[in-house]
């Protein structure tokens, strides 16, 4: 028998808001994400890529549909042994880390709250594998770039040695040379650790850069699923994702007569 | 081409409580013509310091100073606080990032534009109406007349830039300095801002200073693109021509851009040279 999906939604669908002012952020979202794969969400804001990884995570409870991790069926509510297999890293390394917790309390307390045994050592080696020195472990984030915030983040959601990483838009507050090294990280870190990536971003290149497949997303619902190559190749079925695609390429002038 | 704008040694620093100086702009020299120049740069290159400076709207503990900011035949340097204020929106206009620190929020849309237009030429109250409507449909709005009564609050991210937009227009400025004026938009609003800018360059004859940190974005919209590093223009070239820059920062940056076009193994990660702090730039077009 073939191991079952990492991640797997089905029908996922999320509303928000009653009556007249219910909007639909997910609807009927499907996709299978296989163990070890990296999978990437595109969509413009809005489009509902961040509402589906919020789902997965347990950050929003109220959403209809089945959702798997690795073969188990999740509820409404995470249980805590869920992110030893599932971690989050966000888009804002300004607004993730506690402002006054030092690196050394925002990675220890994940352990801690999860039993784990060998603190020290596992922060050490947390800080090495994320490419930062010991220096760092009893600094502050406003003592910290945006990178190596970006860095912490990334070591504090890898310190429960989790399976799966969801990534919202993990580098689209960094500087392009600073986005390279980030990049760079999380590609090592998967091969090195064999883990699943599910990455939502804006940015086509970057999801084709750390994707094998790509969903498109638009008002909620995935427009098509397509391979890296199809979309290197700008052959993808659907209009709008030739829409996304031109445009990400650069400024387009009107067109005239 | 006849510059409109002709910045000479721009130099623009702050001074920090317990001493110390942070050097933001170090002698930085440009011309603008009736032209799209994209300034380009990551965080801390002064790229967004410098279009402000020409504006003068540096506060202490800043400090601007400049041999000359040449625009149409006066040096912006020379002029009163009072003879700015003139400049400032009615012949050169400023787009930032982000519109809900922009607009003010208990004005509607249509009021905030009269009220540019009329503290620019004067205006009676009809022809200011009539001007913001005429405004509000160039920036691509339709319905005009319903987005002029709406308040801040009540519009969407690409609208409120393009009221922003409108807003800076409607004096008919003679340059525009914007600075990453699409960034928070979605991709297809962000087309219909650029397409708007680029049609008052070619139709108006506008000057353009477009400041932003998308390479690729600039080297398609832009004439002629200036990268910055450390305060200082590294380099100066024809932005069609951007991916055959040749300083060594322009092509560092490039390379760690991951591309749709081309897959890499592994992106390249810079290496910052001190020399890129001082040496000479490199101008395509001396």
């Amino acid at each position: 028998m073939p191991s079952p999906d990492a991640i797997s939604a089905e029908g996922l669908s999320v509303a928000f808001g009653e009556g007249t002012a219910r909007s639909i952020a997910a609807d009927r979202v499907t996709f299978r994400v296989a163990e070890g794969g990296s999978f990437g969400l595109v969509g413009e804001s809005g489009s509902g890529k961040t509402t589906v990884l919020r789902a997965i995570a347990g950050l929003i409870g109220d959403w209809t549909g089945g959702l798997t991790v690795r073969g188990e069926t999740l509820g409404p509510r995470r249980q805590r042994g869920f992110y030893r297999t599932v971690q989050m890293v966000f888009q804002d390394p300004y607004a993730s880390l506690h402002p006054r917790h030092t690196v050394d309390r925002t990675l220890s307390e994940p352990l801690r709250l999860h039993r784990f045994d060998r603190v020290e050592a596992r922060i050490e080696e947390g800080l090495r594998a994320v490419g930062l020195g010991p220096e760092f472990r009893f600094r502050y984030p406003h003592q910290l770039s945006g990178g190596q915030r970006q860095r912490v983040a990334i070591a504090r959601a890898l310190m429960l040695e989790p399976r799966i990483l969801l990534l919202d838009e993990p580098t689209s507050a960094l500087d392009v040379s600073v986005q390279a090294e980030v990049l760079n990280l999380l590609a090592d870190l998967r091969s090195r650790r064999g883990l699943t990536f599910l990455l939502v971003s804006h940015d086509l290149a970057v999801v084709a850069h750390m994707c094998e497949e790509i969903a498109v997303m638009q008002g909620g619902r995935i427009v098509e699923t397509l391979d890296v190559d199809a979309m290197r190749r700008m052959e993808p079925r659907e209009d709008y994702t030739r829409h996304l695609l031109r445009a990400s390429m650069g400024y387009v002038p009107e067109e005239t007569g | 081409m006849s510059d409109l704008l002709r910045v000479e040694d721009l130099w623009v620093r702050f001074f920090k409580r317990g001493g110390g100086v942070v050097e933001a702009v170090r002698g930085v020299s440009f011309a603008v013509g009736r032209e799209r120049v994209g300034i380009v740069g990551e965080s801390g290159s002064g790229k967004t310091m410098t279009g402000r400076a020409i504006l003068r709207l540096i506060r202490p503990p800043g400090e601007i100073r400049a041999k000359r900011i040449g625009f149409d035949g006066t040096d912006l340097m020379g002029l009163s606080e009072r003879a700015m204020r003139r400049i400032r929106g009615e012949r050169i206009s400023m787009v930032m990032q982000d519109p809900k620190f922009s607009l003010n929020p208990v004005m509607t849309a249509g009021e905030q534009i009269m009220e540019a237009y009329r503290l620019h030429t004067g205006a009676p109250r009809g022809e200011a109406r009539a001007r913001m409507i005429e405004m509000l449909e160039a920036v691509q709005i339709r319905d005009a007349e319903r987005v002029a009564g709406l308040y801040p609050h009540e519009v969407s991210g690409g609208m409120g830039q393009r009221i922003m937009i409108a807003m800076m227009l409607a004096p008919d400025p003679d340059l525009l300095i914007a600075d990453e004026p699409t960034s928070a938009l979605d991709v297809t609003v962000q087309m219909s801002v650029l397409q708007i800018m680029d049609r008052l360059v070619r139709e108006r004859g506008m000057g353009l200073i477009f400041v932003s940190h998308d390479l690729n974005l600039v080297a398609s919209f832009c004439d002629r693109v200036l990268i910055m590093y450390g305060g200082r223009i590294v380099e100066t070239c024809r932005a069609g021509a951007l991916n055959e820059a040749r300083h060594p920062y322009t092509r560092a940056l490039l390379e760690s851009l991951p591309r749709l076009d081309r897959p890499k193994p592994r992106l390249s990660v810079m290496r910052r040279d001190p020399a890129w702090l001082e040496e000479p730039s490199v101008d395509a077009f001396a």
